[in-house]
């Protein structure tokens, strides 16, 4: 197995916030703490993009290099966990992150005050024994497993948002850019609202010709 | 004279070459070791019972049908 890994395709993404919705119903994240969410850029433009960001478990993490209490840990799945018994929300990990990942249940309190960091798993809980109570508690669900991948990508309705083996996700990917060629009429609004039929109808006529092409010969 | 500034260059240019050498960036997270801190494996939990293929198996189905290209053929 190689490494997780998230991908979101900004073409796809509705910005529904189902994946955040998700995520915080299958952790029973508290409130406050947003372990993902979704970022749109040039609102209300023509051509706005939005994308599901949360932890991106990093290759080389920069919040592992960063704790003072090294509570950070890489499981063989390429997943960056950390246990919540070492950490001393300190903050460094959320200063380190170039995903604003690391969340603090107390929000921006002073230095000590802000508790335990708290951030995406993957899905895949943390130290404690997989599937107990009290790794739910602290990390909430284990999904990964239970031979699942994150609840975030498989509630994601346009499948936007894709996770799993690296490999796997970046071959659906390029099926998918293949498929739809690029640029904006690709996918999302022109596709979704008319550009699709434009589409249907060019392909079926191409397909006549070639038919009556085809008769001809014969 | 000679031999002895070529034995100085040399001695140097190994000293200093030795220095560039080429050592992996990311550091490989042993289970148990290092910052790859002791966890139960994904497969060795009550739901797969330590069959790792079984688990592998189960996440390349859920993998794949993320590919709605291959649900609908």
């Amino acid at each position: 197995m190689a490494r997780m890994k998230f991908l979101c395709d900004a073409e796809r993404c509705i910005e529904c916030n189902g994946c955040v919705t998700a995520c915080k119903n299958e952790h029973e994240v508290p409130w406050g703490v947003n372990r993902r969410r979704v970022v749109t850029m040039n609102d209300g433009v023509p051509g706005e993009r939005s994308i599901s960001v949360s932890c991106m478990h990093c290759a080389d993490a920069p919040c592992m290099a960063v704790c003072p209490t090294d509570c950070f840990y890489k499981t063989e799945e390429g997943v960056v966990l950390h246990d919540k018994d070492l950490c001393i929300g300190c903050g460094y990990c959320f200063f380190a992150c170039p995903f604003g990942a690391p969340q603090f249940p107390n929000g921006p309190a002073a230095f000590g005050a802000r508790g335990k960091m708290d951030k995406c798993t993957f899905c895949a809980g943390g130290p404690e024994a997989d599937g107990s109570e009290e790794e739910f508690k602290k990390y909430g669900r284990n999904r990964l497993s239970e031979g699942k991948l994150p609840a975030c990508a498989e509630m994601c309705s346009t499948k936007a948002l894709l996770a799993g083996d690296s490999s796997v996700v970046s071959d659906i990917f390029r099926d998918r850019v293949l498929r739809r060629g690029k640029g904006a009429e690709a996918w999302g609004w022109s596709t979704a609202y008319g550009g699709g039929k434009q589409e249907q109808t060019r392909e079926r006529k191409q397909e006549r010709t070639q038919e009556q092409a085809q008769e001809g010969k014969q | 004279m000679n031999t002895r500034i070529l034995t100085l260059l040399a001695v140097a240019g190994t000293l200093g070459l030795a220095a560039c050498g080429e050592r992996p960036q990311i550091v490989e997270y042993k289970q148990g070791q290092y910052q790859g801190k002791a966890d139960t494996r994904p497969w060795e939990g009550p739901a797969f019972k330590g069959d790792k293929v079984a688990w592998e198996n189960a996440l390349r189905n859920r993998n794949q049908s993320q590919n709605e290209y291959k649900r609908v053929e």
